[in-house]
């Protein structure tokens, strides 16, 4: 009995570690090959063999990655602040005021997030062209919305529903407009929400691929993920790998500890937006 | 939509009333802003496969009606021409290779997302670290992930043949993403790890709901663990699961990144996606390109009213 429980034991034990190596390794790679330069790229090595950091100090003086950086910085962030402020307001109204339509619109606003880029690429061109904010951030801003501001919606309204109503109640009756109930009373309550929905929408902005390369033509407007899908070596058919990986390890340390940090936030916050239908 | 008027002068009422005006204008700006980014350009879109519309000329087009869809002439010999996307090989190769993307990928992430859920769902140690390792995939960009996964690929230096070659499982180096063999295979490979975590922390989510007395009365009275999980866990999880899979199943259908990274211009994988945004921006068929995407809209709209209608899924929010 007791060495059944033990070979169980170790089976288990087997496994988990299967599922951590296989999601860690290509990372962990990545790492091993951003440190490598030269020959020393086409030995290939599972444990760290040397640390040169040249790859490192080569993407960081391409004055192209940090602008993409910064460009990506300002996209995401300016288009999750947008989103928020859209969807705090609107999320109270779609969580907390009964009228008649509320199911069919919050259907809508789901049928948009899940809405394929391709689909209105066409016309958001068009539009652009015709604001006249092609090949600026702005045209990122304007078409990463509709994803973010349906997202953010979506997961706040879920989370306002959840509230309790005599928080809500009491405030009426010492006669607080719906505008001072969201403001002064809700807001502080949804400081955790804001924080997960926020993360996760530039999470999604900052990882988008097929608007940034549509919408932007020269190389100092590009984003981090562009930027990195086109970074060619010294002739057409050289891939500097060494230098690929030290700049996808560069964006995605940031990502991941932010991940690892709001790890249980995150979850509930996949949760809200997919399960919970 | 809105309720405008009672008669009733009640104070409830008007404070209804006036709860429902301020909705009104709460709901204003962020639908405005749909309208505009969502709604509109859409429409455009499928206006523009409409029309003969060139990338050069935005406003140059003329209605051409179903010409980029389908049309046929008969020659003077009698025979039948036809052109359009309904009849290009290659579209229809690209509506094969996504959708056997996409069955493959969701059905494989779904059962490998559940079993890792089942795992987590156990108490050990390091329970916490296994799941914040898990969430690595997740986090790194598809781009990034298909950057490391294509030099692990690499035909000549790439770790994934060497490691094949030292078991002994295959006897010369394959190029993986070049291949039109192994080209949709790698892609699977890429998406499944990086979506399979996703799949499991929603699985884990529905299984936590489960009381966990429900497995110890099935302990004491002796019920195989493979039964309960079919007969207790697999009903209770299925409608988180289900929402789950809605999702992933329309993520896939619209898959672009992964795709244009991992293996350009193969013809074993380009995506729908891929294969209309090529006519929109690259090819100058921008008018083809968009019948190309209006289609894919129409597939995936379809694919939504379908399971909104047998699923009868609860969107409303009032019961939950």
């Amino acid at each position: 009995m007791t060495n059944k429980t033990l070979r169980n034991n170790i089976a288990f034990y087997a496994v988990v570690v299967v599922i951590v190596l296989i999601s860690v390794f290509p990372f962990y790679y990545a790492i091993l090959t951003s440190f490598k330069t030269g020959t020393d790229l086409f030995k290939v090595n599972y444990f760290p063999s040397s640390f040169d950091f040249r790859n490192y100090i080569d993407i960081l003086n391409n004055g192209k990655f940090i602008r993409s950086t910064l460009n990506s910085v300002f996209i995401a962030s300016t288009t999750v602040v947008f989103a928020l402020f859209l969807a705090v307001t609107a999320s109270y109204a779609l969580a907390r005021v009964r009228f008649r339509g509320r199911g069919l619109l919050l259907m809508t606003i789901l049928a948009v997030s899940m809405f394929p880029q391709i689909a209105v690429l066409a016309g958001l061109f068009e539009l652009i062209r015709f604001i006249g904010i092609y090949n600026t951030p702005w045209a990122m801003i304007l078409s990463y919305t509709i994803f973010t501001l349906p997202f953010t919606v979506w997961v706040l309204t879920t989370f306002m529903r959840d509230l309790p109503v005599e928080i809500e109640e009491a405030a009426i009756v010492d006669g607080a407009t719906p505008w001072v109930i969201i403001t002064q009373i809700f807001m502080p309550l949804l400081w955790p929400a804001l924080v997960t929905t926020g993360l996760l929408a530039f999470i999604g902005a900052w990882n988008e691929f097929l608007f940034a390369l549509t919408f932007t033509a020269s190389e100092t407007m590009r984003t981090v993920p562009v930027a990195i899908a086109m970074l060619s070596g010294s002739s057409q058919y050289e891939t500097p790998w060494g230098l690929i990986m030290a700049a996808s390890v560069l964006v995605t340390v940031p990502l991941v500890i932010l991940v690892l940090i709001f790890q249980r936030k995150i979850v509930s916050g996949l949760t809200a937006g997919g399960v919970k239908g | 939509m809105f309720k405008k008027h009672t008669l009733t002068n009640s104070p409830i009422s008007s404070l209804q009333q006036q709860k429902q005006r301020a909705a009104f204008w709460f709901l204003a700006p962020m639908l405005f802003v749909l309208l505009c980014v969502a709604a509109w350009p859409l429409l455009r879109s499928i206006y523009f496969s409409f029309t003969d519309t060139s990338l050069t000329d935005l406003y140059g087009g003329e209605w051409v009606g179903f010409k980029n869809y389908l049309s046929w002439r008969t020659l003077s010999s009698g025979r039948t021409i036809y052109s359009g996307t309904l009849v290009d090989p290659a579209w229809w190769n690209a509506v094969w290779n996504t959708v056997k993307f996409a069955v493959v990928s969701v059905t494989l992430e779904t059962i490998i997302g559940l079993m890792v859920a089942l795992v987590l769902n156990a108490e050990f140690k390091g329970r916490g670290l296994v799941r914040a390792a898990i969430l690595i995939p997740w986090a790194i960009p598809t781009i990034v992930s298909a950057k490391m996964w294509a030099w692990m690929f690499n035909d000549q230096f790439g770790i994934i043949n060497d490691m094949l070659l030292t078991v002994g499982l295959i006897d010369h180096k394959i190029a993986w993403t070049a291949n039109l063999d192994t080209a949709m295979l790698s892609v699977l490979i890429v998406d499944i790890w990086k979506t399979t975590p996703f799949m499991a922390l929603l699985c884990l989510a529905g299984l936590q709901m489960i009381p966990r007395d429900m497995y110890e009365s099935a302990k004491i009275d002796g019920i195989h663990p493979i039964k309960v999980f079919f007969q207790v866990t697999l009903p209770l999880v299925k409608p988180a699961l289900m929402v789950a899979v809605i999702f992933r199943t329309l993520d896939a259908l619209r898959m672009f990144d992964l795709v244009y990274v991992l293996t350009p211009n193969s013809t074993a994988t380009k995506t729908m996606s891929i294969i209309s945004r090529e006519n929109l921006i690259e090819f100058d068929k921008f008018a083809y390109g968009s019948a190309q995407s209006t289609l894919l809209f129409a597939i995936i709209a379809v694919c939504v009213a379908l399971y909104i209608w047998l699923g009868k899924l609860d969107l409303n929010g009032d019961q939950s």
